[in-house]
């Protein structure tokens, strides 16, 4: 696929299996440290068990979402960094100077996906930056690639727009007004509204 | 010197830039030397930590400069070696002779049947494996007591010197009875270092060129279901799950693809795609809320492990009740499904129908109350679930390995298989048998071992008992089979790429008292990749290459309508004196004078191109030389036919087709299994019955055991790991840490938080591990991922999560086979000190 005017990525939570082939494609590609997670993997998972006379009754419901720096139209990082090392180009993608980062943490704060990740290594903060290399020699990002479920997905933001509508989101994500992502999620069938709590962020550890 | 077991997590240093010298072949090993300043390099990393024998300090070559942007030229094809039933395609990018990224079959056009075969997680994290701080970088010799991992450096002639002779003392005393070819499937997707079947390695030409070894049957995996189906079938073949696009419903009984194999070439992908297709419901009957439930399934339906055969009885029952069994075709096809059909010489009332409605010895009728008092399952969901199955024409029910892996798991998978029976469903499309799936596959020849001279065999799962009491073991009480009872105890083990030593066999602590006395066993010879638990059993270690280091083909794994082979050429030079298999065998053969009955005089690349040459008698189309296979990768083909349909044949015509049991019907009533039942000797309790009856497994429902210890265990296949592979790697470590699963209601009962450390104990041992609180899990069950590395601290108590720790040794009626998921334990809240302080 050539260079899209503006990369977004679209993820198939029905065929999201949780692997994580993803998030260490990604890993690897970068050579992140242990702790530094471009791509995470949110298992949510919610219902209750009841003990009754015929026995146990339960409503389980369980899904993944696979969640990266969306490269939102309005990234809350970009505003609130502090010495504009946190930038967005003209396709859209947002990236990190590291000659002007000075691992303040303010934009993983204030980012609701949690996306730029703190390098205790480098002392900065570093983040998903679509693949850059790779989607400008017309491949796809290396977490796309990987995906053995093809569950994600990538193409041109407005291309997506103009199949899909606007994009949306499931719980336990901020809604999309909140910074406009470059994100589409087609859901589960078990999947939560935004807002919703039913669902538990069941891996904690893990994202 | 003694080496320091890998702990849990170790920090590490991430990176460095190491170099290798290259060496020019597995010859001249000694001469191959570190380059002396990447040496250093590694050293500095390393900061205060010794370097262990055996283990490498932490280096994973991360150049991301060098990586981005890489040009396609440095990709060499390779492949992922694991024994998780699928088989990817890797392509490591590397630089300055190292791997500096590691990428997958993710060229060209994607269309399904020469679809993109694209490495799951472990496969991804390949560059962390081979640069592991636990490579085995030369020969060892024991020190200390066994199992203590003490151990010095030795040269390869030494090291091989000290090989051969045990095996001529122990051949001259024993003769070649006394030894074992332990099973290890490290590296079973190989052809020329193939580790499984055991009867298919380098090891095993040695041994046959030597005289020969104590064979074994069956596998870890599936033992019950191996030995059981025959009796049913004739054989175990299922319907490929790309045919669910013809079923109206689908079952699947612990079958589970999604998290046992996760290739995107492989069945996950396959059963996904079909789903996808034809909106077909389906249904997942499993004590976890598995991944694959996550992915595919319509309903979870939780059920109490070790119980299917109630289940399948209840189930079995509405059929037969509600007149939703398919008289016509098991009157045509089956044996014993009612009085009318039963073998000559059985007393009345020993039909399945019998068994079922009341009307057997037991009296019982098992009715949905009977069956939903012991697995669990409400009332009203088998009367359903039931009618569902009866009525969904055609109806594909389908089982993985967990239902079977039981102490009785050889009535569990015969008696779901049995409901496909009942309702009809074999032999058709949209159907299935009720066994696990089958699919499309090419012919591709192995590295012909010779044949064994010796004909004696052993169940897998009792070698520790042949080293204890060997000459004790028969044919009607152990299940030896080719001689009527052993000669000899186990005197020598090979174990070539397994873990199965200590880690995956059973009662960890019981095993290692045996393997410490080598009085019993005098020699234990490990060939591996790393300082596993098993490698710390060694008399004498040898470091074998991995698989990135050498050329070799990659058989194709199991998938639905595509078959392939890939051609793995060698991505970097062997890492310190690792050598490849063949070429150990070949010169511990030199030491036995019978070099060239072993090697015929070739090179271990001149045995892949004959193999290729070979290969080639059968598909014409793969390339000639090694040099172009190489250049190509991977060969696919798509199925020609339609989706593979188990048994249709027979269905088709089962006159001129019988199935390959005595009677050539479908066997619900096994004459053999009878006979076998009046005549074996089993313990008190146990039983081997002609119908795949419901039998109580030792530590199942309703052992006394549970007052003490009420929770029972299973294991699951965790996405960190393929069973013990791979649990050495800290991204896989990261991403999927290993952890517990327990109900919220058994976690409220113990005031447990997700989080917590836990101590998961019986009265064989004990294990510590994080608590992973999840409603995913059945109550009253809780599920330990299987593989994680023994590491044993003061007292015998793990704290690496190893749930082999708690198993028991204890094996089944029939197939003798390990019973991994009938184990009762107790949870309580670990007080004690971490790993460090412990031990």
């Amino acid at each position: 696929m050539p260079m899209p005017a503006r990369p977004a990525f679209l993820f198939d939570s029905r065929l999201c299996t949780g692997c994580k082939a993803c998030m260490i494609a990604c890993k690897d590609k970068n050579d992140l440290d242990p702790g530094v997670r471009w791509r995470r993997v949110t298992e949510c998972t919610g219902g209750e068990w009841t003990r009754t006379a015929e026995g146990y009754r339960q409503n389980v419901f369980s899904y993944y979402l696979s969640v990266s720096c969306n490269h939102c139209e309005d990234p809350i990082c970009v505003q609130s960094c502090p010495t504009t090392a946190m930038h967005q180009d003209g396709n859209g993608i947002v990236s990190v100077d590291p000659k002007k980062c000075v691992g303040c943490k303010y934009c993983s704060w204030s980012c609701p996906y949690g996306a730029p990740q703190y390098s205790e290594r480098l002392g900065r903060m570093t983040k998903c930056d679509f693949c850059r290399d790779e989607i400008e020699a017309g491949r796809p990002p290396v977490c796309v690639a990987a995906c053995p479920s093809r569950a994600l997905q990538w193409g041109d933001l407005e291309a997506l727009r103009g199949k899909l509508g606007q994009p949306m989101a499931v719980a336990p994500l901020p809604p999309v007004s909140a910074t406009r992502p470059a994100l589409f999620v087609t859901p589960h069938r078990d999947a939560r509204p935004v807002g919703s709590t039913a669902g538990l962020k069941a891996n904690p550890e893990e994202v | 010197m003694k080496t320091t077991h890998p702990q849990p997590g170790a920090s590490r240093p991430s990176r460095s830039a190491p170099a290798y010298a290259a060496g020019t072949g597995p010859e001249d090993c000694a001469a191959r030397s570190l380059n002396r300043r990447a040496f250093l390099k590694w050293c500095a990393l390393l900061g205060g930590a010794a370097m262990l024998p055996g283990g490498l300090a932490g280096l994973c070559p991360a150049v991301a400069e060098a990586a981005s942007g890489g040009d396609r030229q440095d990709f060499v094809w390779s492949s992922c070696n694991v024994n998780c039933g699928s088989r990817c395609v890797l392509r490591a990018m590397v630089r300055d002779g190292a791997m500096v990224r590691m990428d997958t079959d993710n060229l060209g056009a994607d269309d399904y049947g020469t679809h993109q075969i694209r490495a799951c997680l472990r496969g991804r994290a390949m560059r962390q494996r081979v640069y592991a701080p636990e490579r085995l970088k030369y020969p060892m010799l024991r020190t200390g007591k066994r199992g203590e991992a003490a151990f010095r450096r030795a040269s390869w002639d030494e090291a091989l010197d000290v090989i051969a002779a045990k095996m001529k003392d122990v051949r001259e005393r024993y003769g070649n009875e006394a030894f074992y070819l332990n099973y290890g499937t490290g590296n079973l997707g190989s052809v020329m270092s193939k580790s499984w079947p055991t009867d298919q390695t380098p090891i095993t030409r040695l041994m046959n060129c030597f005289g020969g070894y104590l064979n074994h049957y069956n596998t870890y995996s599936t033992a019950q279901i191996a030995t059981s189906m025959p009796y049913l079938y004739g054989g175990g073949l299922g319907n490929a799950l790309s045919d669910i696009v013809n079923s109206k419903l689908v079952v699947l009984f612990g079958n589970n693809p999604a998290e046992t194999r996760m290739s995107g070439g492989g069945v996950v992908y396959d059963i996904q795609r079909a789903k996808r297709e034809s909106n077909v419901r389906v249904i997942v009957i499993d004590p976890r809320y598995t991944d694959t439930a996550v992915a595919v399934a319509d309903e979870w339906i939780p059920i109490r492990p070790a119980t299917d055969a109630a289940l399948a009885a209840g189930i079995a029952h509405v059929l037969f009740a509600e007149g939703l069994a398919d008289r016509a075709f098991m009157d045509t096809y089956c044996v014993g499904h009612d009085e009318a059909h039963l073998p000559e010489g059985v007393p009345a009332g020993s039909s399945y129908e019998a068994y079922i409605m009341g009307k057997g010895p037991d009296g019982v009728a098992k009715t949905p109350g009977w069956a939903s008092a012991i697995c669990g399952v409400p009332v009203d969901t088998i009367v359903r679930l039931a009618r569902e199955i009866g009525t969904a024409k055609p109806c594909c029910i389908s089982q993985g390995w967990g239902p079977q892996r039981h102490h009785n798991g050889e009535n569990n998978c015969r008696a779901i298989a049995v409901l496909a029976a009942l309702t009809g469903n074999v032999g058709i499309p949209g159907g299935n048998t009720g066994a696990r799936e089958g699919g499309y596959s090419l012919p591709f020849p192995g590295f012909p071992t010779l044949k064994n001279p010796v004909a004696a065999s052993i169940s897998f799962f009792l070698w520790t008992d042949a080293i204890v009491r060997g000459p004790e073991m028969t044919a009607e009480r152990d299940g030896v089979r080719g001689v009527p009872r052993l000669n000899v105890p186990v005197k020598f083990i090979w174990n070539y790429a397994g873990n199965a030593l200590i880690n995956q066999h059973s009662d960890i602590n019981r095993t290692a008292r045996i393997l410490s006395d080598d009085t019993m066993c005098e020699m234990i010879v490990v060939v591996e990749n790393f300082m596993t638990p098993s490698a710390r059993f060694a008399d004498v270690l040898l470091p074998a290459v991995t698989n990135l280091e050498e050329n070799d083909f990659a058989h194709q794994g199991s998938t639905a309508e595509m078959g392939y082979v890939v051609f793995a050429q060698k991505a970097i030079e062997p890492l310190f004196e690792s050598r490849s298999v063949y070429d150990m065998c070949a010169d511990i053969a030199g030491r036995l004078g019978i070099r060239d009955q072993y090697t015929e005089g070739r090179t271990r690349d001149e045995w892949l191109q004959k193999i290729l040459a070979a290969a080639r008698q059968k598909l014409p189309d793969l390339p000639a030389t090694l040099e172009e296979a190489w250049k190509l990768g991977v060969y696919k083909v798509r199925n020609p036919g339609k989706p593979f349909v188990a048994y249709k044949a027979f269905r088709d015509d089962p006159v001129a087709n019988p199935l390959a049991t005595p009677s050539g019907r479908i066997e619900i009533f096994s004459k053999r299994l009878w006979d076998i039942g009046h005549k074996w000797e089993l313990p008190e309790g146990e039983r081997i019955t002609a119908l795949p009856e419901y039998d109580e497994a030792t530590e199942g429902q309703g052992d006394p055991l549970r007052k003490k210890y009420p929770l029972q265990l299973v294991t699951h296949h965790y996405k960190q790991r393929t069973h013990s592979t791979y649990g050495n790697v800290p991204w896989l470590k990261e991403a999927a840490p290993q952890n517990v699963w327990v109900n919220p209601l058994d976690a409220a009962d113990r005031g447990l938080a997700h989080g917590d450390m836990v101590r998961v104990f019986n009265d064989r041992g004990a294990t510590v591990l994080p608590v992973k609180v999840t409603p995913r899990i059945m109550p009253g069950t809780i599920s330990i991922p299987q593989g994680a590395w023994y590491a044993p601290g003061a007292g015998g108590t793990d704290f690496g999560g190893s749930a082999n720790i708690l198993t028991s040794l204890r094996p089944s009626p029939l197939a003798k086979g390990n019973p991994q998921h009938t184990t009762l334990v107790e949870l309580t809240r670990h007080s004690g000190g971490s790993h460090a302080n412990a031990s």
